[in-house]
């Protein structure tokens, strides 16, 4: 049956941007689709959405239901937390409503359906990306967009234009770090199908982990998140640089602007991990 | 005796699902280690909140990560299949056969959540316990009061489930439905938050509801804060759930197949 080698690989610059355009393009055309066929059942859409908004506004009201009993917790106000709360559910919301359909990817793989995608003259990565694109999923990051609203005037920051600045870049650079996670995680089911849970620790687990504070958590945990799977940069390492408290790690100051280095390096990685396991994909056999 | 034979089917085909298993104490475990950071900041601010020391709210993290799937915290649990074939129709043939549609679905419930508590359960805990002070008792009594509170939480889950699940006989798509009762299992069990932990009387009422009896009874009776009376009343308390709402899908059961008109005839 097809491999991944049956998928014309173009070589040099122009080829590779020519293929990288064909790539969008298809994943706009799916996503209208299946925006399409969403929008044909309208109740269920809006429960579904609302539904995901609920699920998670339930993580900030367990947040609240802590602050009614304290002032400050690891050394963070309630504006502060919501701040962190905020930042992460966007980058992770965004990820999510982009390319978290990829975790299909095992489930396609054991019903066979991956060859299917493989036939098609579009690259694999932008139909497993938007199959059953979910726009519900929405939901989530409207419900983080308004703890951020929430929270952005009550924190206790001297805005300059680079201050403010920031705020944006942590959200492209979370998004495209919680992006390359989905897709190495996706990528690591063409080894092990049924594994598609192990990805959830780090997207939704790394989710639930970045609206807390770093001071909360013990020192190697936090090493861990900046140095093994560096979540860090996702929100951390530029709210503490934004909020003025000092970094647990105590690592240099600079370390709080590369976010947009470790985003790239890790979206790297995840597509050469993804090619590797597309190209080692054998099918179920007959 | 069928329903047995359904239960140990169902335990063995969870049983095959090894590398999901291992993935799914993974990710429990990881979720544990999360909470369990955050807890303590918590009870660092505010010691004995909720009646609770340290150790204590630690092992309420590792409790209900342990109990995470077996108690289908987080709705769904197989009994989705179930929604599945009365969505599709599927259903008509289940009700031709010689054996009780609940029954069924409860054996093989029971089937899949002992699996689970071994395979998903024991791991997790046993990470919690190694890495962090938790109060667990020393003696098997307690521990053998845990695991009965732990299967009537089971039947008070599977209750709510199966109720969620028999509602499709009347929404032709119940997927809505299950969202909601997923997010409210996951509130109101105390996944989110210890229910003690809530302020004032939404503490009170949140500990009189069917979730209460899911997981935060069986955790008060593992780290003892429910010993003596309080261990009697929990596990009646749990038992009248788990009757109430076993006896009001009977109702629903006997009312849907009743009405039941299957698409096409």
């Amino acid at each position: 049956m097809a491999s991944g080698r049956t998928v014309a690989e173009p070589r040099g610059g122009r080829g590779r941007a020519a293929e990288v355009a064909r790539g969008l393009a298809a994943y706009g055309l799916i996503v209208r689709m299946w925006v399409r066929s969403t929008l044909a059942y309208r109740t269920s859409f809006v429960m579904m959405t609302v539904g995901n908004f609920a699920a998670n506004g339930l993580d900030f009201v367990a947040i609240m239901l802590m602050f009614s009993q304290i002032e400050s917790l690891g050394g963070f106000t309630l504006p502060e937390v919501a701040f962190l709360y905020g930042t992460s559910g966007i980058a992770l919301g965004l990820a999510d409503l982009l390319l978290g359909s990829i975790e299909g990817l095992g489930r396609r793989i054991r019903d066979g359906t991956l060859d299917t995608l493989l036939l098609r003259p579009v690259p694999v990565f932008a139909q497993i990306a938007a199959d059953r694109f979910a726009l519900r999923r929405a939901g989530r990051i409207t419900q983080a967009l308004l703890v951020l609203g929430w929270a952005l005037p009550r924190i206790e920051v001297d805005w300059t234009v680079g201050r403010v600045l920031m705020v944006p870049m942590m959200a492209v650079c979370g998004t495209a770090i919680f992006a390359a996670v989905f897709t190495a995680g996706a990528a690591f089911q063409f080894w092990a199908q049924d594994a598609a849970e192990v990805q959830n620790s780090f997207t939704y687990g790394g989710n639930a982990l970045l609206q807390y504070p770093p001071t909360v958590f013990a020192k190697e945990l936090v090493r861990g998140v900046t140095y093994l799977v560096p979540l860090a940069f996702v929100n951390w390492l530029p709210a503490l640089r934004l909020l003025g408290h000092p970094d647990p790690l105590g690592l240099p100051g600079w370390v709080d602007f590369l976010g947009p280095v470790v985003a790239a390096l890790m979206c790297t990685g995840a597509g050469l991990a993804w090619r590797l396991g597309l190209r080692g994909y054998r099918s179920t056999g007959s | 005796m069928v329903y047995a034979a359904v239960a140990a089917g169902s335990f063995r085909r969870y049983a095959t699902y090894r590398i999901a298993t291992v993935a799914g104490v993974f990710t429990n475990t990881v979720f544990g280690f999360i909470v369990a950071y955050t807890y303590i900041a918590l009870w660092d601010e505010r010691p004995h909140l909720g009646g609770y020391g340290q150790a204590q709210a630690l092992t309420f993290v590792w409790t209900a990560q342990a109990l995470l799937a077996t108690a289908a915290l987080m709705g769904g649990g197989g009994l989705d299949e179930l929604q599945e074939r009365i969505r599709t129709g599927d259903i008509a043939v289940d009700l031709y056969r010689p054996a009780d549609l609940q029954l069924w679905w409860l054996a093989a419930d029971l089937g899949r959540a002992g699996l689970q508590l071994l395979g998903r359960g024991v791991a997790p805990m046993a990470v919690g316990a190694l890495v962090f002070p938790l109060a667990l008792p020393g003696d098997a009594l307690t521990w053998g009061c845990f695991l009965l509170s732990v299967l009537f939480g089971v039947l008070v889950s599977f209750a709510l489930r199966y109720l969620v699940a028999l509602a499709s006989f009347w929404l032709l798509d119940g997927s809505g439905l299950a969202l909601i009762s997923g997010l409210a299992c996951m509130f109101f069990t105390g996944m989110v938050l210890p229910l003690r932990v809530f302020p004032g009387g939404l503490g009170e009422v949140v500990q009189l509801l069917p979730w209460a009896a899911i997981l935060q009874v069986p955790a008060d009776v593992l780290m003892g804060v429910r010993s003596g009376d309080g261990l009697v009343r929990g596990l009646v308390f749990q038992a009248g759930w788990a009757g109430a709402l076993l006896a009001l899908g009977r109702l629903v059961q006997s009312a849907a197949t009743r009405k039941v008109v299957v698409h096409g005839g």
